[in-house]
């Protein structure tokens, strides 16, 4: 608007006689429209939610008190990952040894490479057996459903299949250390984990851990 | 010496590009807005590279905060009846002793926080000032505590309509795990083993085997499926 052309001005000479129209501007001013403006953008940045959340699946297994219903692990694939207080996280590989010699302590910067490196370990320990095949097929098809592609290395599907890490985050554990060890699950591929309570030596040599520090 | 005349400079200056961008910034965000819930307790939630987007369906949410506090809410997508129907069922299971007028004010709550003696003191308020009253949280123990009922009679609401809910958990990032372990009881004793938690969007890290996964969908166009 502001810069219309507003035909030259009075140098247009009609000649006398002829009447000249009262040129009025053509300029508004506009700064009580900028502030207005500047008012709402101000208003919607802070009431606007920028990132919208999204949601993550969990899925629980059943209670059982049976003991064959149970799933088995084999030790040699299992590994154990104990949530403590000041995200702290302690694990072992396998069994706990009587004299706790295989606990050990990391951090959540830390835990990626030891659950990477278990299962670099589990995939070259791997012997083929009944129960691959199965998976192979599986990984093979991909899920149409949920639109995800077959796997082009499927017969590589199951050689992480005896890999199990099981979560038990202790009564220190926050919110935040439960959804970013699922979260470390989800990163790192892993297929098979679960989240289950801690045994009382367990609590006990966090204990002591914490109090040794 | 003749003195230097100055020329006289307009101190108009054109605003018009200045306008058109407030305008077109302002219009943006107006797009953009997607007003906040009314909650009853602001919740810090965790990341996850979980990319699987809330929605709008009939949705049943559970939410802890930092303090172990737990709210319940149960956001129909369309009409208000079941919930009152819950609350209506709960009162005769419970015997609350509401009044139909407290029942009809539940399905305008957006969260209930209390435990069930202290309902009829949260339902006497109109809902703009239940803000105001604190809410102790609804009460959880290991065995799901009163969390327990709320779900059962929602479930057992939403069943005879035939829709399906959705579970939500949200959770604060200081909350501590057995408050979240307890939530989980009162569902897992609902026999409802499937659940959703809010989480923030969060880069996935390069390098790692689901940063490969999620290259190998793009490439295929299988979109963001959500992860396993």
């Amino acid at each position: 608007m502001a810069s219309i052309d507003e035909g030259g001005g009075e140098s247009h000479k009609k000649g006398p006689g002829v009447k000249k129209a009262k040129k009025l501007s053509t300029r508004v001013d506009m700064t009580p429209m900028v502030d207005l403006g500047f008012l709402l953008i101000t208003f919607f940045i802070f009431t606007t939610t920028m990132s919208s959340p999204t949601t993550m699946d969990l899925f629980m297994p059943k209670d059982t008190d049976k003991d064959e219903e149970q799933n088995k692990a084999k030790e040699s694939g299992a590994l154990t990952l104990l949530l403590g207080k000041n995200n702290v996280i302690y694990y072992y590989e396998g069994q706990l040894k009587d004299d706790a010699s295989n606990f050990l302590t990391t951090n959540f910067s830390g835990v990626r490479k030891i659950i990477i490196d278990k299962k670099k370990s589990v995939i070259e320990s791997h012997v083929h057996d009944a129960g691959c095949q199965k998976i192979q097929e599986k990984a093979r098809a991909g899920d149409p459903a949920r639109k995800i592609p077959g796997d082009p290395n499927w017969q590589k599907a199951c050689l992480d299949k005896d890999l199990v890490i099981v979560i038990k985050p202790d009564e220190d554990a926050t919110y935040k250390n439960t959804i970013d060890i699922l979260d470390e699950m989800a990163i790192s591929d892993i297929k098979r984990y679960a989240m289950v309570d801690l045994f009382a030596v367990e609590k006990e040599l966090i204990k002591k851990t914490e109090g040794g520090n | 010496m003749p003195s230097v005349k100055i020329p006289k400079k307009s101190t108009f200056v054109d605003m018009t590009p200045f306008v058109d961008v407030a305008f077109l910034i302002l219009t943006f965000f107006i797009m953009a807005t997607k007003f906040k819930p009314q909650e009853p307790v602001e919740i810090k939630t965790p990341n996850s590279v979980s990319t699987k987007d809330i929605t709008e369906d009939d949705a049943l949410q559970v939410t802890f905060d930092s303090s172990g506090r737990v709210f319940f809410a149960i956001m129909p997508k369309s009409d208000n009846t079941i919930k009152y129907n819950i609350i209506k069922s709960i009162n005769t299971a419970r015997g609350l002793g509401l009044s139909d007028i407290d029942m009809k004010n539940f399905a305008q709550t957006p969260a209930i926080g209390v435990p069930f003696s202290g309902l009829k003191q949260l339902l006497a308020l109109p809902v703009e000032n239940q803000g105001s009253l604190k809410q102790p949280g609804v009460p959880v123990d290991t065995l799901g505590g009163e969390l327990y009922w709320w779900i059962r009679e929602s479930v057992a609401a939403f069943t005879t309509t035939g829709k399906p809910l959705k579970y939500y958990i949200k959770g604060d990032n200081n909350a501590k795990f057995p408050t979240f372990k307890n939530v989980l009881n009162a569902f897992k004793k609902n026999e409802i083993l499937k659940f959703q938690m809010i989480t923030m969007l969060e880069d996935v890290p390069t390098g790692t085997e689901l940063s490969a996964i999620r290259s190998r969908q793009k490439a295929s166009g299988g979109g963001t499926a959500p992860p396993k």
